[in-house]
């Protein structure tokens, strides 16, 4: 009996990561912080790319929305299939990370939380013109008022947080 | 060549290097692309009160939070060193349609005609802001990822509930640009 409530609460604890790209599938390699420094280096080339494509672009985004521009199209359809080139590659050849250890991947479960939350999610994407990452790029760019919009998002995620279980899913 | 730099990036050059995100991060250490997380890592680490959803090791979760830091910088290097001095090249139709509700300054990636300090108290600019940032956090939790975790990461790997939420993103999209943004912009 303690054995399954424990089973239970490690599924639970796996499905409530699992709704992230969190590390579901931890790493048992104990790195030094500064290993995260390749993150902010990624990171670094991924925001020169979102400004220098305008993918943070209130403009650019409008005109998706409102199929004035091929662009936004064009940018998520590649990156799209690039990336579904490179997963198929890393799972047919089973390449590990530069660590050594498995890559892995978890498949998500459906929710009608990906209906309501995402509805939410693209009301806010055509008003703001920023989906959470160009955000941060766009204070970078000088646009200090976005500030304010990353608190607000912060804010609808902890308030998410706190009301969860009684929202539909 | 810094000049070609300088200039916009096309979309067949700029997709495929964000498509390249998702490898590049699988390859440094099995990390799956997604960046509305961070969000999740910062309630977890400041406000977590004792709520079950943020109660666990944020620390496992470093990486996300530099990695959204890197992109904080890759605002400021482009800006710095990289801007392109022209103003964009946009659809002539969006440009008179955003003219009507005043807004005429093209220089910046944002409308700074609306999103400015001075404008956080009006009420467009409130409800753009404040209330479009609270959309974009709560939304993006509600359906466990964004545009990078789902319809980028996601799709990549051929999940369709990803599908069923990125299509829910540009539904809510189509709706805020066309429909209720006008009213918003005419307050």
């Amino acid at each position: 009996m303690a054995n399954l409530l424990i089973d239970q609460t490690a599924e639970r604890e796996h499905d409530m990561r699992a709704m992230d790209s969190m590390c579901i599938n931890e790493s048992q390699k104990q790195h030094k912080w500064y290993y995260n420094l390749k993150y902010l280096t990624v990171g670094l080339f991924f925001g020169i790319l979102f400004v220098k494509a305008e993918v943070i672009s209130w403009f650019r985004i409008q005109e998706m929305f409102r199929l004035q521009s091929f662009h936004m199209y064009g940018i998520i359809g590649s990156a799209v299939v690039v990336g579904m080139i490179s997963v198929w590659l890393i799972k047919r050849f089973d390449i590990n990370t530069i660590s050594g250890e498995k890559i892995t991947f978890t498949d998500k479960k459906f929710s009608k939380g990906q209906i309501y939350g995402g509805l939410l999610f693209g009301l806010g994407w055509g008003l703001t013109g920023a989906c959470p990452g160009p955000l941060f790029a766009q204070i970078g760019m000088g646009a200090t008022v976005t500030i304010v919009t990353l608190l607000s998002a912060i804010a609808g995620t902890w308030v998410y947080g706190r009301f969860r279980e009684q929202l539909p899913h | 060549m810094l000049e070609i730099i300088k200039q916009p990036w096309p979309w067949y050059v700029a997709g495929p290097l964000i498509g390249l995100t998702v490898p590049a991060l699988l390859i440094l250490g099995n990390k799956s692309f997604g960046i509305s997380s961070s969000l999740r890592h910062a309630c977890a680490m400041c406000i977590p009160g004792k709520i079950p959803f943020f109660q666990y090791d944020w620390k496992k979760e470093l990486w996300n939070l530099f990695f959204v830091l890197g992109i904080f910088f890759g605002g400021v290097t482009a800006l710095t060193f990289l801007a392109n001095p022209k103003p964009m090249q946009l659809n002539s139709a969006l440009v008179k349609e955003l003219n009507v509700y005043g807004i005429t300054d093209f220089s910046s990636l944002v409308p700074v005609d609306l999103v400015r300090w001075d404008k956080l108290l009006t009420l467009p600019g409130f409800i753009m802001m404040v209330g479009g940032g609270f959309l974009v956090g709560f939304g993006a939790r509600y359906a466990g990822g964004c545009t990078s975790g789902h319809a980028i990461m996601g799709l990549s790997t051929l999940q369709w509930p990803s599908l069923v939420a990125t299509i829910s993103f540009m539904a809510g999209g189509f709706v805020m640009a066309n429909w209720i943004l006008p009213f918003i912009l005419m307050l």
